[in-house]
């Protein structure tokens, strides 16, 4: 039996639950590799993989860069910018150049949700989906239920808010599932016009105001707010949003669990949806998430181009 | 279908001399126990180098550091086969200018130790890499051998030797496994049970 069963990963409902432990398990053996001197190993020599970012990324893509690297992965990049979708290229046709040119992976980035299953169908290479347009993300999603488990060493039974534009986030889209599947309780926290139109098809629960919410929550999830589309249409002014939803000092230490934690899957808009002051303490695990991403991309990696999984 | 014991080779006190003997020639070979350091490939490579560096420490009355190592992701055959969940690597002690005794339970086609030297040298460049092994069962396709060998077992090459060890195992001892005959080159070359479906056989 393959340690992992689905082919590609697009969707984080492609994998198990115990797919999803046995991926946090072994990420956290990757974790303590990054942590040596040399940080390479021979375990993926000869395979070939593909980064196509089609949209801009710096930490999921140098991730998965690295990632692939300390594997020891042969990698090329493709940009939007260096790629022949700007002179005009179909996708399809992308999809077969890449496919004729035998590949074993390609990691896929693209502002289209689905993007990555039209990849999947006309290539024999494996897919793993690094964002396709607001539908999923679901190796963020893995860091994520990583950066938790390491943190409470366990999922089940725990109220995870996720804070601010649910609508647009492929974050939300892959987390919100994976959560409901292995038990705990996510909550949309948003103003309508943020809140997804099925929010129980994620099997979330929705809640309009933080402060009510927040004192439940073990882990409080923090969105981007991307300003220049948000301002006027979905929220009245960023200043409104972040005195409605955003995290500050005041809210961490008075109505916060004292034991939670804080994410947010990066880039941060300082003084929009966190402050500097939530930032800089300990309970904000942004960089540890970072430091996950690696770790569970290699996991990731090793899981999909290993062979089965039944050596004594 | 259960497995069949095809011979019984070492009892829980056999195991037990055998690595106290093989603590003793660790210490002659090296003059001592300064130095040195034993690393045990998980999971029962693990176990044996913990007995190994308790004898050690009975015997020299010095304390040795002890290592375990997983070699999972420096197999040969990723490729073809993985390990579902993969294992610790903690080597808690500078592998630089040390003596490193590598530890495994059985020695057979060599490949695993080819796997672990590879390991060793990522962590640093060890004076020397030494091996023991409880059985050496033979059938090697790489040129290694072992250091210190608790019993030599003539095997055939589809037959399992099987080591129990206590605590992850409910009992000590070494046993030889008949061939699976499910698993042979004759089983492989019968018909796959769609033609026999079509044969009626």
């Amino acid at each position: 039996m393959p340690s992992i069963k689905s082919k590609h990963l697009i969707r984080i409902q492609d994998l198990t639950n115990d797919e999803i432990y046995a991926v946090l398990e072994n990420a956290a053996t990757f974790k303590e590799i990054n942590e040596r001197p040399i940080k390479k190993l021979p375990t993926l020599r000869g395979r070939t993989i593909i980064n196509l970012f089609l949209e801009p990324s710096t930490r999921t893509r140098s991730s998965f860069e690295l990632a692939e690297k300390r594997l020891s992965a042969d990698s090329l990049n493709f940009s939007a910018s260096s790629s022949a979708t700007v002179k005009g290229e179909s996708l399809l046709d992308t999809a077969e150049t890449f496919d004729a040119m035998k590949v074993d992976m390609v990691v896929a980035r693209h502002k289209y949700g689905g993007y990555c299953n039209i990849l999947a169908d006309h290539m024999d290479a494996k897919i793993v989906n690094g964002g396709d347009g607001i539908h999923q993300h679901p190796t963020q999603t893995l860091l994520d239920l990583f950066t938790i488990y390491e943190h409470f060493g366990r999922i089940e039974g725990l109220t995870v808010g996720i804070v601010g534009d649910i609508y647009h986030s492929r974050v939300a889209g892959s987390l919100a599932p994976a959560l409901a599947s292995l038990g705990a309780t996510p909550i949309f926290i948003a103003p309508p016009a943020y809140q997804p139109d099925v929010p129980e098809e994620l099997g979330a629960q929705v809640a309009y105001t933080l402060d009510e919410v927040l004192p439940e929550l073990d882990v409080v999830n923090l969105l981007r707010i991307q300003g220049e589309r948000a301002q006027g249409l979905y929220v009245p002014s960023l200043r409104e949003y972040s005195a409605l939803y955003g995290m500050n000092s005041h809210r961490m230490n008075n109505l916060m669990k004292k034991d939670a934690i804080i994410l947010h899957p990066g880039p941060m808009n300082r003084g929009v949806e966190v402050t500097a002051e939530v930032i800089a303490d300990p309970r904000m695990l942004v960089l540890d998430q970072v430091n996950a991403g690696v770790a569970v991309r290699m996991a990731v990696m090793y899981m999909m181009l290993g062979g089965d999984g039944d050596v004594e | 279908m259960p497995d069949t014991v095809k011979a019984s080779l070492m009892n829980e006190q056999d195991v037990s001399r055998s690595l106290m003997r093989i603590s003793h020639e660790i210490l002659e070979a090296n003059g001592g126990a300064e130095g040195l350091a034993i690393v045990g490939i998980v999971t029962r490579g693990d176990i044996i180098a913990h007995q190994v560096a308790e004898n050690i420490q009975k015997i020299e009355g010095s304390a040795v550091p002890v290592g375990t190592l997983d070699i999972s992701l420096y197999r040969d055959d990723v490729a073809t086969k993985i390990s579902p969940v993969l294992h610790r690597t903690d080597l808690p002690f500078n592998v630089d200018d040390t003596t490193v005794v590598l530890v495994d339970d059985v020695l057979f086609t060599g490949r695993t130790i080819r796997a672990a030297l590879d390991a060793i040298m990522d962590y640093g460049r060890p004076n020397a890499i030494q091996l023991a092994v409880l059985v050496d069962r033979g059938h090697r396709e790489l040129p290694i051998r072992a250091d210190y060998v608790g019993k030599n077992v003539p095997s055939s090459y589809g037959e399992k030797v099987m080591v129990r060890l206590k605590p992850v195992d409910e009992v000590t001892d070494v046993r030889i496994i008949a061939a699976d005959p499910t698993e042979s080159d004759a089983a492989g070359d019968a018909l796959p049970p769609e033609i026999d479906a079509i044969t009626g056989e």
